[in-house]
């Protein structure tokens, strides 16, 4: 087309000028009536002549233009983004590849980290009120969350045999494409209900239910307040989300109030965010209780939701194991969303989220640990569902419960001279921390807390009482020492899970055991040390 | 002989000498008789579709044991499909005793006192062997084993077709139909229907949980095809899989329940051995283990979550896949999510495969490592990245990076292709990454010994650093696992966060592992486990020639036992999964987002539990849905065609391979096999290499 186009300009020109001698003007006319053959040319030459009309300038232009657009639709396409590779040639990068030598994948075990691997209980049998150990002894479980002991529960045991007889025991799909299995809507239902929300959703480990649910409905540009003393699983949720976090000091309701103020006055005039605040019923770091009627309060005024999770609280709290909503008379409708998880008291597996249908449906969707795992052991869902209507059938299970707590609570926070409780005075799970003036007397780092704690947790096990230390959170691989302290860590505590499967006596004796325990220890040569 | 079959979907009556042109011609659904099931009180449904393949085996002993093979040799084809199983016994029978003593060898010997020669089975025995076949379906016969591996050097990528472009335009043009329509319904549903679409608009002062433009995908594509998705079922998701019938209303807002349930062929949970069983050796031991150790035992591993069932799982599936040490999860999306952490972190790369599953991209993100991806199995893409990353260091500060991690699948669900690991180990020679491969689908269902990819390749494990895999699919159980070097292991235990603060594996799930290990390995059940590795590779080669021969385009490696089929128009999405329910099978079809947008597919998982009748019902279904809806449109590149001698085909697949490289396009006839052929060469042809 180039070629033509030249042609016939050229050739108009050259005609209206008649300066060309005549064998170029019949090879001009020769050409011509060639490109008068080819289907639409008149309109080529048409356009042409009107648009050089005389003006040799003007076809200059044009064909200018029409150059430019044929270079630029050949032009070799490339890349937008500005790389700011350094160009190497060939050798040097195959050098660099040569010279390159990784660090091994894992690091080394510290000591602390191999004497936390060997010293590991492994208990054989069942886990219920009293334990057998690898070594052959028999010592009194307060470690495990089996706080009423419905994990050795005969009719429950009974009914997962069943089960397992009907459905097999894996259900090997992920719940969207045929895992979801009727007793999976049955406990969904049985936990709603229970709640009191519309709906539930079931996913197949509770420990990574709320990592899924945040992001699922957290995004990038949204607003998440949290208390700063949250669950690992929560962090991981709020990081995945890419929302922006603000956190509050721990169970501070003044702090938190600042932070929402601050932030509704940051929004306005901007676009309309989700904003959410997360927080815990019980604690899993300290096992405090969230003064819930509080922020309900001052959701409603900022317009925030909220979305609590009662891992740690649900089947515990409450008259009938509803969570902290029935303990603090909170109508549960106030409360987004709930997560709460069925692997602890409830002697189950996995975790749900109730909220509702909307916000379920939701999920059911876009919940990572949801659509891409398989469903949950069909047994596991059968028990959950038999728990919980325990649990609001015979009141006396939680109770009794509430008894051994008081009980165990009395041998050891008044009593020790050397720890106190910080958990609350209806969580199970008792964290013991040590007392604020031994720990500046001895000068204990965290890591030295740790050890004398591992050391209280030995000595009682010595005296035929398993308990365990509350875990650190482990920390992000390749991160400068100085950013990690500014990363909020769980004190080094003792954990006492309480059960009634226990007597009133014997839960006072192994209070006494742990409380002589950590006498022992902190009287110990090892750790008499003056700042 | 009148038969009385134990298959619900196998009809029994004496007519079943119906000709099969006519069953096979019939181009309706299969029709539901009751005539004489009513009479005899037996199974509901009586599909005429399956009369050729009716006669299920049942037989007193392990079936292997079964001098079955030389009933039909099937390389000759047989008048009527019959598949060459044994017959049954019926309850109508009389028992036959002998007052003399007999040295005569019986197959029912075992079953019958010493002077009984035969007696029928009890009621109550028929029903507990009915339903034990409806989780795992007896071996028809022992020509229909195989075993698979990886022979050669060089790991092809197998090829992957394209149908007419015909099909792909149409394809975009139905996906802008339907946006279309569903801007058009927005439009007017946001003015005259404001009460259903509140949801997307900030409300008292909150913001809206969904945004409206992520949500138009999940509203106006996703809903009308939702009846596909999540059915409910009940009972064991075995070799049948039993529907919970349900119905909306409201157009797929909301489901009923009819109370009614549907028996259908399980071609979709991801139970590659067959070990979804609620009888058997792996359900007596779960019984066993729940009334010895009780449903949980309530705490994490870092606390006291560790029983001597734990540390004796852990060296079970550390020798199994030939590391020194392994950890054990409860979730097998939380095994990936957690371990990454504790692998990798600032200043270290990762760089994954572009279709690796979501747990690892989550583990990912988790990391703080930076991330990259290559194309998916391309060892020259990944070699290319490499080379840039490795010699331009971090971003930024161009220092050199700490480590490389490289994480693949070992078998890629969506996909149904193997990752190509001889390739990665070359690479990882060279460039000394680590390597990471997640076998959550191929542990158990690849290799000789169902050990995953390292056994098919005949690679040494040690190749390769991080092994992980999963036991829901293979195992039947629940959870997932990290094996490595002890060093690694024992680190991972006290810095990975799912084994700190994770529930640990139930009782019942961790005895089901053990079991299901046990018999892969034959340590117990002699013979079962070969058998159930065997069943599976014979089962999925067969079903993937088959679907192959009849015109269809497959994706995937030959051996792979996940099969995806080719859609593309996002209304054949749902048209198929009805088509396929309405013979009584279960299938799983994906689409947008999951897979590309015009490559939507039907994904068909093979079992151990698949007896090659019940492959044949599914070919026979695949080939009536596949003519109502215009799926057979392969071009025959990817295989299918006309049987050459024996001997030549894999010179054929040569040829065509070296003339696509070429970028030429192989004169090759599109495959449309005639159906009574591809069942009656597939058992023969499937042991070849495939073509």
């Amino acid at each position: 087309m180039p070629d033509s186009l030249l042609t016939n300009t050229s050739y108009l020109s050259a005609a209206q000028n008649s300066e060309l001698p005549s064998t170029a003007l019949h090879y001009l006319d020769t050409a011509l009536s060639y490109i008068q053959k080819i289907p639409g040319s008149s309109i080529v030459i048409r356009y042409i002549k009107t648009s050089h009309q005389n003006d040799p300038v003007r076809t200059v232009i044009e064909l200018f233009l029409f150059i430019f657009a044929v270079r630029y639709l050949l032009a070799p396409t490339y890349s937008t983004k500005k790389t700011k590779n350094v160009s190497l040639s060939e050798e040097e990068i195959e050098e660099l590849v040569e010279d390159w030598t990784p660090e091994p994948l894992v690091s080394d075990v510290t000591e602390f980290e191999r004497v936390e691997n060997e010293r590991r209980p492994v208990i054989v049998g069942p886990a219920g009120p009293k334990v057998k150990l690898l070594n052959g002894r028999t010592v009194t479980n307060l470690a495990s969350y089996n706080h009423y002991n419905f994990a050795n529960n005969p009719d429950l045991t009974q009914k997962a045999v069943n089960t397992v007889r009907t459905y097999g025991v894996g259900p090997c799909s992920p719940p969207g494409f045929y895992g979801t299995q009727d007793v999976h809507m049955k406990s969904e239902a049985d936990i709603a209900s229970h709640v009191g929300l519309p709906a539930a959703i079931i996913y197949a480990q509770s420990f990574s239910t709320i990592s899924s649910v945040i992001p699922a409905f957290m995004k990038r540009g949204d607003i998440i307040v949290a208390d700063k003393a949250v669950n690992y699983p929560i962090r991981k949720g709020l990081q995945i989300s890419r929302s922006q976090v603000r956190w509050y000091e721990h169970n501070d309701m003044d702090d938190l109030e600042r932070v929402l103020q601050r932030l509704v006055k940051e929004g306005q005039g901007k676009q309309l965010t989700r904003r959410f605040i997360v927080t815990e019923g019980l604690f899993e770091c300290v096992g405090d209780m969230v003064d819930l009627p509080r922020i309900v309060e001052l959701k409603m005024k900022y317009k925030f939701r909220i979305l609590l999770d009662e891992t740690w609280s649900y089947g515990v709290l409450g008259r009938s194991g509803r969570g902290v909503t029935e303990h603090q008379n909170v109508d549960p409708t106030n409360v987004d969303m709930i997560i709460g998880g069925l692997a602890g008291a409830l002697a189950s597996g996995g975790g749900f989220c109730a909220s509702t249908e909307e916000i379920v449906e939701h999920q059911r969707l876009s919940a990572a640990s949801y659509t891409f795992s398989a469903a949950l052991p069909a047994f596991l869902a059968t028990t959950a569902s038999e728990t919980v209507s325990m649990l609001q059938e015979q009141p006396n299970i939680i109770q009794s419960l509430r008894e051994n707590i008081k009980t165990m609570w009395t041998m050891l926070d008044p009593r020790s001279d050397w720890v106190r409780c910080t958990s609350s005075q209806d969580n199970p799970v008792m964290l013991l921390v040590l007392k604020d003036q031994h720990v500046e007397e001895r000068a204990l780092s965290t890591a030295d807390q740790d050890s004398l704690l591992q050391d209280c947790v030995d000595e009682a096990l010595a005296n035929g009482v398993l308990i365990t230390r509350l875990k650190g959170m482990p920390s992000p691989l390749g991160v400068a020492p100085r950013d990690l302290q500014k990363e909020w860590q769980p004190r080094p505590a003792l954990k006492v899970c309480v059960t009634n499967a226990l007597s009133r006596k014997e839960t006072e004796r192994a209070g006494t055991v742990i409380r002589h325990a950590i006498t022992t220890v902190m009287r110990g040569k090892k750790w008499q040390r003056q700042s | 002989m009148p038969l009385r079959t134990l298959n619900p979907f196998i009809s029994s009556s004496p007519s079943s000498t119906t000709t099969t042109t006519e069953v096979l011609s019939e181009k309706e659904p299969i029709r539901i008789e009751s005539r004489e099931v009513r009479e005899r009180n037996r199974a509901k449904f009586r599909p005429r579709f399956s009369i050729p393949f009716s006669g299920s085996p049942k037989t007193p002993t392990r079936p292997s044991s079964e001098p079955t093979g030389r009933l039909e040799p099937p390389s000759q084809p047989p008048t009527s499909f019959r598949p060459p199983s044994p017959q049954i016994p019926t309850l109508s029978l009389p028992t036959i005793n002998l007052t003399t003593a007999t040295g005569e060898k019986s197959k029912m010997e075992e079953m019958s006192k010493p002077l009984t020669l035969f007696a029928p089975p009890s009621p109550a025995e028929v029903k507990r062997t009915a339903k034990a076949h409806a989780a795992f379906g007896p071996l028809g016969s022992k020509q229909h084993l195989y075993s698979s591996r990886f022979v050669g050097t060089e790991f092809p990528e197998p090829i992957a077709d394209e149908p007419p472009y015909f099909y792909l335009i149409t394809t975009y043009i139905s996906y802008l139909i339907l946006i279309i329509f569903g801007h058009v319904r927005d439009f007017f549903g946001k003015r005259f229907k404001q009460e259903s679409y509140k949801y997307l608009q900030e409300r008292d002062g909150y913001a809206p949980l969904n945004s409206d433009f992520d949500n138009f995908y999940i509203r106006r594509l996703q809903l009308r095809i939702n009846d596909c998705f999540r059915r409910p079922v009940t009972g064991v998701p075995g070799r049948f899989i039993t529907l919970l019938d349900r119905e909306s209303d409201d157009f797929n807002l909301s489901f009923k329940l009819k109370g009614t349930t549907t028996e259908t062929l399980n071609m979709s949970s991801y139970n590659y051995l067959g070990f979804a069983q609620s009888e058997g050796e792996c359900a007596d031991d779960a019984e066993k283990s729940i009334k010895k150790y009780g449903i949980s035992f309530c705490s994490p591993r870092g606390d006291i979550g560790t029983s001597d069932l734990h540390t004796a799982v852990e060296q079970q599936v550390a020798e199994f896949v030939g590391k020194e040490a392994a950890t054990i999860h409860s979730m097998g999306f939380v095994t990936n999510a957690t371990t990454f952490t504790a692998l990798v972190g600032k200043g270290c790369l990762m760089i994954s495969d572009q279709l690796n599953h979501s747990s690892i991209r989550f583990g990912a993100r988790l990391s703080g490592a930076v991330i990259d991806m290559f194309k998916h199995n391309d060892m020259a893409d990944l070699e290319r990245l490499l080379r840039e990353r490795i010699s331009q260091g971090q971003p930024r500060t161009h220092r050199p990076w700490r480590k490389i991690l490289v994480a693949v699948e070992g078998l890629y669900s969506m996909e149904g292709t193997m990752v190509n690991l001889p390739g990665l180990v070359a690479l990882k020679k060279k460039y000394q990454f680590a390597l990471y491969v997640d076998e959550a689908h191929s542990i158990g269902a690849l290799g000789p010994r169902g050990r995953g990819v390292c056994d098919y390749f005949g690679i040494p494990t040690s190749e390769i650093d991080i092994l992980m895999g999963t036991f829901t699919k293979s195992f039947g159980a629940n959870g997932g696992y990290v094996a490595g070097p002890r060093a690694f292991i024992d680190k991972i235990r006290v810095t990975n966060a799912g084994t700190i603060f994770g529930e640990t594996p139930t009782p019942a799930v961790l005895t089901q592992i053990q079991t299901s290990l046990k018999i892969i390995n034959g340590e117990i059940c002699n013979g079962q486990g070969e058998e159930r590795l065997q069943r599976l590779a014979f089962n999925s080669r067969y079903l993937r020639l088959g679907l192959k021969r009849l015109g269809f385009i497959v994706y995937g490696h030959d051996d792979s036992p996940i099969i995806p089929l080719l859609l593309y128009h996002p209304a054949k999405i749902p048209a198929f999964s009805h088509e396929m329910l309405k013979r009584k099978i279960a299938v799983v079809v994906v689409g947008y987002p999951a897979t590309p947008l015009i490559s939507s597919r039907a994904r068909f998982c093979v079992s151990a539990a698949h007896t090659k009748d019940d492959l044949d019902r599914m070919l026979a279904a695949c080939d009536q849905a596949g003519d109502i809806l215009q799926l057979k449109f392969s071009s025959g590149i990817a295989g299918g065609q006309e049987p050459v001698h024996d001997g030549l085909t894999n010179e054929g697949v040569n040829e065509m391979r070296s003339c696509l490289e070429a970028g030429g396009e192989p004169a090759v006839d599109p495959p449309r096999w005639k159906l009574e052929d591809v069942l009656k060469r597939g058992v023969q042809d499937v042991k070849k290499p495939l073509c």
